[in-house]
């Protein structure tokens, strides 16, 4: 499969530098991943051209779009990039359907042209009947399909969403993600979705591509990010225990005087990934099976779902889920001594 | 719970404050001749004057749209060296008395000007003491009310939907026109409300620069002025009229445009 868009963002700012390569075929769905200041939003403005490259290119299709050292530039307006920006900014004078009519309206479409266009992309969202309504007349949800709508008008061969579920509460965001991931299913051109919700990613991407600190640290398909993290960022995202060390023996060091046993074959640099529901938690030290033990101080016990989760500190950093008859039985209070253990068939080792 | 009474200490200045603002109105309608006020306002010089008033206020502000609109633009949203010195040169007219603003007009624009001089010589357009005299005095002092309202409208704005109309495909000049605008229209309006009002009150530089020829460039406040000195009673109708006019169109004007802000 040949890349649709094919772009290496670097944008210097002194203070930060952003440097990423990404590749999103046709059809494609790309979630961009990553923590807080990031770099997420900088490489989505850097795409439509809001921002400029420090250096790197834009390819988009067979059109070169920016190259700054070739100085090949093109203006946010010429570029056929639609873009879903976090808080919509629809334009609040203008009614939903003239939001949306608004690109075809720039693009050469003539005025009853472009209305009808609109009011067809207004009734696939399912607005049909909202079409006159201004902005502030519509819900977070509304408001959100008519940004879609808006941006899908122009038939952009590069479709960004910035954070395109974050400024909706728990309900809606449930509803408006199912619907969302039917429209980039029809959408043909490339997807790019800049998100800090894991769930967001996992469930509308095809591809994950984690940021940190300005840098990709990890990409692949949701299956690989999620059994095998390789920072603690992404492995808090998907809910794991994370650790790296040096492996031998059909075991990984991950801190002075404490080995983990693995199953997995891997020797020197690697990591170790287990669930916190793999963590067992004892007030004396266990006899038998389990081969990975350590003692640890709680740290803290939290609801998680049905569960507790606690929070473990000693050689290891460690998050144990645990039911609540079983935190009972312990009588976990913070500052206790516990004994942790993990089976070795539990853990998921992997080369750094 | 008790209610917590505001402290006379501000009570008695801020109703001193209203009672000063309103008196002197009060004073013009107690004293205005009511059973001559008929035949009176019908006199033909009044009519000319509120007639050329109207007209040269009128003409002045769109003039002061077309060209302050744009400068308050570049103010807020192109950064470039000396933007702060330009700022500031802009509101010097407001700072200016306007007496100062009628010589330095003259001082340009006369027959001897910088640049009145050239004008008279190639286009044979001669500015001072005609009516078009008087919208350029009227222009110049009432213009950075214009560009004042609309600059701190267009900081206002989230410029973001600018961004918003580019990844649409609007260049620069439709994304002014379709979003910017629009986005700004309450500002640019009550911007356009105060700058008319300015030019419509305007005394100093019009006196000045285009001088005081009823039917043309005798405006209401120079023909109040000019009353005054010949015939109270007739000073006083053409304030009153004045005071009417102003307080209409503003009122008209508010409740269409700037409430719905």
């Amino acid at each position: 499969m040949t890349d649709l868009l094919d772009a290496r963002l670097v944008v210097d700012r002194g203070t930060f530098r952003l440097d990423v390569h990404l590749r999103i075929a046709a059809g494609e769905v790309l979630a961009l991943l990553g923590p807080n200041g990031a770099g997420k939003t900088t490489a989505m403005r850097a795409l439509a051209g809001l921002e400029p490259l420090t250096a790197g290119h834009v390819r988009l299709g067979e059109r070169e779009l920016d190259r700054p050292d070739a100085r090949v530039w093109t203006p946010t307006e010429r570029r056929p990039i639609g873009v879903v920006f976090q808080d919509y900014l629809l334009f609040p004078h203008l009614s939903a359907l003239d939001n949306v009519a608004f690109g075809p309206r720039r693009h050469g479409v003539d005025k009853r042209k472009a209305r009808a266009e609109a009011a067809d992309w207004l009734a696939r969202v399912g607005l049909a009947e909202f079409a006159k309504r201004k902005p502030r007349q519509l819900s977070g949800g509304q408001a959100q399909r008519v940004a879609l709508a808006r941006a899908l008008a122009t038939h952009p061969e590069l479709l960004l969403l910035d954070e395109p579920l974050a400024a909706l509460d728990a309900r809606t965001r449930l509803d408006t993600r199912v619907e969302l991931q039917r429209h980039l299913a029809e959408h043909p051109g490339a997807t790019l979705l800049v998100t800090h919700d894991p769930l967001d990613a996992l469930v509308l991407a095809d591809r994950l591509v984690v940021i940190e600190h300005g840098a990709v640290v990890q990409e692949g398909d949701a299956a690989a990010v999620t059994a095998r993290p390789r920072t603690d960022y992404v492995a808090r995202l998907v809910g794991l225990n994370l650790y790296r060390g040096h492996a031998a023996d059909g075991g990984v060091r991950v801190a002075d005087g404490l080995t983990l046993a693995v199953t997995d074959r891997v020797s020197g640099e690697a990591f170790v990934a287990f669930r916190p529901s793999a963590v067992a938690i004892f007030s004396e030290r266990p006899e038998g099976s389990p081969r990975n033990v350590w003692q640890a101080t709680v740290a803290g016990v939290q609801r998680h779902g049905d569960n507790l989760r606690v929070g473990l500190q000693g050689p290891i950093e460690a998050a144990a889920d645990i039911t609540p008859p079983a935190a009972a039985e312990l009588g976990l209070t913070a500052g206790q001594r516990v004994w942790a253990a993990v089976k070795a068939t539990e853990t998921n080792a992997y080369p750094a | 719970m008790r209610r917590r009474r505001a402290p006379l200490a501000l009570i008695v200045p801020a109703l001193l404050g209203l009672l000063f603002l309103i008196l002197p109105l009060v004073g013009l309608l107690y004293r205005t001749p009511w059973t001559t006020l008929p035949s009176r306002l019908t006199e033909p010089g009044i009519l000319t004057a509120l007639r050329l008033s109207l007209l040269t206020a009128t003409v002045a502000t769109l003039g002061c749209l077309v060209l302050g609109v744009p400068l308050a633009w570049l103010l807020a949203r192109v950064s470039f060296p000396g933007r702060r010195l330009v700022r500031a040169l802009v509101t010097v007219p407001l700072v200016l008395p306007p007496v100062v603003g009628g010589v330095a007009l003259l001082l340009v624009f006369g027959r001897r000007g910088l640049i009145g001089e050239w004008l008279d010589s190639t286009f044979g357009i001669t500015l001072p003491f005609t009516t078009a005299g008087v919208i350029v005095a009227e222009a110049f002092v009432a213009m950075p009310f214009l560009i004042i309202a609309v600059e701190g409208a267009l900081r206002g704005a989230d410029a973001r939907y600018e961004e918003a109309a580019a990844t649409l495909g609007a260049g620069r000049w439709t994304t002014f026109t379709r979003v910017t605008l629009p986005l700004v229209a309450p500002g640019v309006a009550a911007g356009a409300v105060l700058c008319w009002a300015r030019a419509l009150g305007e005394f100093g530089a019009t006196i000045t620069f285009a001088g005081n020829f009823p039917g043309k460039t005798q405006t209401m406040p120079l023909a109040v002025y000019l009353a005054l000195e010949t015939d109270l009673q007739a000073a006083i109708v053409l304030s009153l009229l004045l005071l009417f006019v102003s307080v209409v169109i503003l009122a008209s004007l508010r409740d269409k445009w700037i409430s719905s802000a």
